[in-house]
């Protein structure tokens, strides 16, 4: 028997291409949230909101995945921006390579913001790096709040926490300081939003951090050839 | 989900690493998993059985597994401790903000391959 020392990540062929894909991303200075929540969080109709309602003259993509059905895509693609569906055929997350390839013809240079919805799944998405800036984890007050506690793997890597459907705060049991809480045990400096999608609450911070998001990106961003 | 494609790149790393070893037949794959990581370590023994399952020249390899739990570094004193509901404050010097150490891992440690 010959033991062989690999010390190799299992995903390593998905980071090798995420890094790829956020390499390109940032050298056409394109933002890159990758939203993750339990299904009917309301992925969707933030991102149909930020479509709707984001200057008209920022360039955004839209890659949503989910497990069968185009209904994601047809809804978001009534905005007039250009949106593709991935649909994972069981796959209950996406991967990097699913990205790259649903990236195919787009011209990058042409865009400001990418966003990819991720599968409704508070788990296994966690696990796969899609080149993104940030994953942006949303959690809604129709949910416990002690999701983050159940799933913390998912929101220690959150990069911004957003709490949705809050217009829905006095029909419901859910402990909003209480699950900000949460949120902080698993990821002490996380920033949270409220929001409600439905009455509008909130969206206004969403979009200046969006924005300040961005901004921050191209500053960091090395400029090659500038005099 | 997740552990069926998981336990598929497992099993595409360990068969590149044993093609630069002669294709040589791995009897035993040993797996670092962390408690953050995301994955279910029964689970994916469930899902190598599975593929083992279909396998024609039968003798699946053993799977080990390395469940390292989710434990945080102190950068004042240098302790290492277990994370308790979430606790993060050092037990030892009681510095408010400590580091992850380890819990996050999914990495191949070793395999081991049969004498030629």
């Amino acid at each position: 028997m010959t033991r062989v020392e690999v010390q190799q990540k299992v995903l390593s062929e998905n980071e090798r291409i995420a890094k790829t894909l956020r390499e390109t991303l940032v050298a056409h200075g394109v933002y890159c949230p990758n939203f993750i929540s339990s299904p009917g969080a309301g992925k969707t109709l933030l991102l149909e909101r930020t479509l709707a309602l984001f200057p008209r003259d920022v360039r955004i993509a839209v890659l949503t995945g989910d497990i069968q059905t185009d209904n994601d895509a047809q809804r978001l693609a009534r905005y007039g921006f250009p949106v593709r569906q991935i649909t994972t055929g069981g796959a209950c997350h996406l991967d990097a390579r699913m990205v790259e390839r649903a990236l195919d013809g787009w011209q990058l240079d042409s865009l400001d913001y990418l966003f990819i919805e991720n599968v409704g799944n508070l788990v296994c998405p966690s696990s796969y790096d899609l080149g993104e800036n940030n994953k942006i984890v949303i959690l809604s007050t129709t949910e416990g709040e002690d999701k983050p506690l159940k799933y913390p793997a998912t929101f220690s890597r959150a990069g911004l926490v957003i709490l949705n459907k809050v217009d829905l705060l006095p029909y419901v049991t859910f402990d909003l300081a209480l699950a900000k809480e949460n949120v902080r045990k698993v990821n002490p400096n996380v920033e949270i939003l409220e929001v409600s999608c439905t009455t509008g609450v909130g969206l206004d911070a969403w979009y200046a951090w969006l924005e300040r998001r961005r901004a921050a990106s191209l500053q960091a961003k090395p400029v090659f050839g500038a005099i | 989900m997740h552990e069926m494609s998981i336990a598929t790149s497992v099993l595409e790393a360990v068969e590149a690493e044993a093609d630069k070893h002669g294709g040589a037949k791995v009897t035993k794959i040993g797996l670092r998993i962390g408690e953050w990581s995301g994955v279910d370590p029964e689970a994916l023994r469930f899902c190598f059985e599975a593929l083992a399952a279909g396998n024609q020249d039968g003798g699946a390899p053993a799977i080990e597994i390395d469940f390292r739990p989710r434990q945080n570094r102190c950068p004042s004193c240098g302790t290492v401790f277990a994370l308790k509901d979430f606790e993060i404050q050092c037990p030892q010097c009681r510095a408010e903000v400590t580091e992850p150490f380890s819990g996050n891992e999914l990495e191949v440690a070793f395999i081991e391959l049969e004498e030629p």
